[in-house]
């Protein structure tokens, strides 16, 4: 089981903000091709600047997806 | 040291007063208010979305290092998050320190990371609707002045 969190337009572009996938056990890169089913989404996913943390912790590259994750996909942040 | 995200109102000079209390070794103290701002008499408002426990986070780790880089005594950020009407207090930055000039760069510094970098996603309402924008050219020029200094 996986939670994954959108923020900022990514939130707007999927129409959703916050989804539980009950997944077995993936990478972080099979969720974004689960996810680019949507390929509005997709698209952004793979736009420049977005980012990645799992359980809250930026992530580089691909990496296997703790029981239980949190995953959240970031924007370019704008700051306050 | 303490940050916090909050979606209602403060009290500038409140926070300020709390700020201040109980120091006895801490010569300099200064603070940053910044507003909402209405662009030529259009009524935006702002929403900023954060992502708890991860923006706090980011935001604790600068405000750590800002502490051991200006010898600070104490820092006190407080931003709002979610809609945040023209004219309302954004956010406020407080540093504590021995002597003015550590509390005044400090301040300085903390300031143009929370414009630019800091993890916010930053949406406008206006009359024809809504839209995200990213930090302006100036914010991260702002930024950038603090890169690569020890």
């Amino acid at each position: 089981m996986v939670r994954v969190l959108l923020f900022g337009r990514l939130s707007d572009i999927a129409g959703w903000r916050e989804r539980t996938l009950d997944t077995a056990p993936l990478t972080l890169f099979a969720l974004k091709a689960l996810l680019s089913a949507d390929a509005a989404l997709g698209e952004a996913l793979a736009g420049k600047g977005v980012q990645a943390t799992v359980d809250k912790v930026l992530t580089r590259g691909d990496m296997a997806l703790p029981a239980g994750a949190e995953v959240a996909f970031l924007p370019p942040m704008s700051g306050g | 040291m303490v940050v916090r995200l909050q979606t209602e109102p403060f009290d500038p000079g409140a926070l300020l007063t709390g700020f201040c209390r109980d120091r006895s070794e801490t010569g300099a103290v200064v603070s940053f208010t910044g507003l909402a701002r209405a662009s030529a008499g259009e009524t935006l408002q702002l929403e900023l979305e954060a992502y708890p426990g991860f923006t706090d986070a980011e935001i604790g780790r600068i405000a750590e290092a800002a502490v051991a880089r200006f010898s600070l005594h104490d820092v006190l950020i407080v931003h709002r998050i979610g809609r945040i009407a023209p004219g309302e207090a954004i956010v406020f930055v407080a540093t504590a320190s021995g002597h003015r000039r550590e509390a005044f760069e400090a301040a300085d510094q903390l300031m143009d990371y929370l414009k630019s970098r800091a993890p916010f996603w930053k949406k406008e309402h206006g009359p024809d609707g809504a839209r995200w924008i990213e930090p302006t050219a100036r914010d991260l020029a702002d930024a950038e002045r603090w890169d690569g200094q020890t």
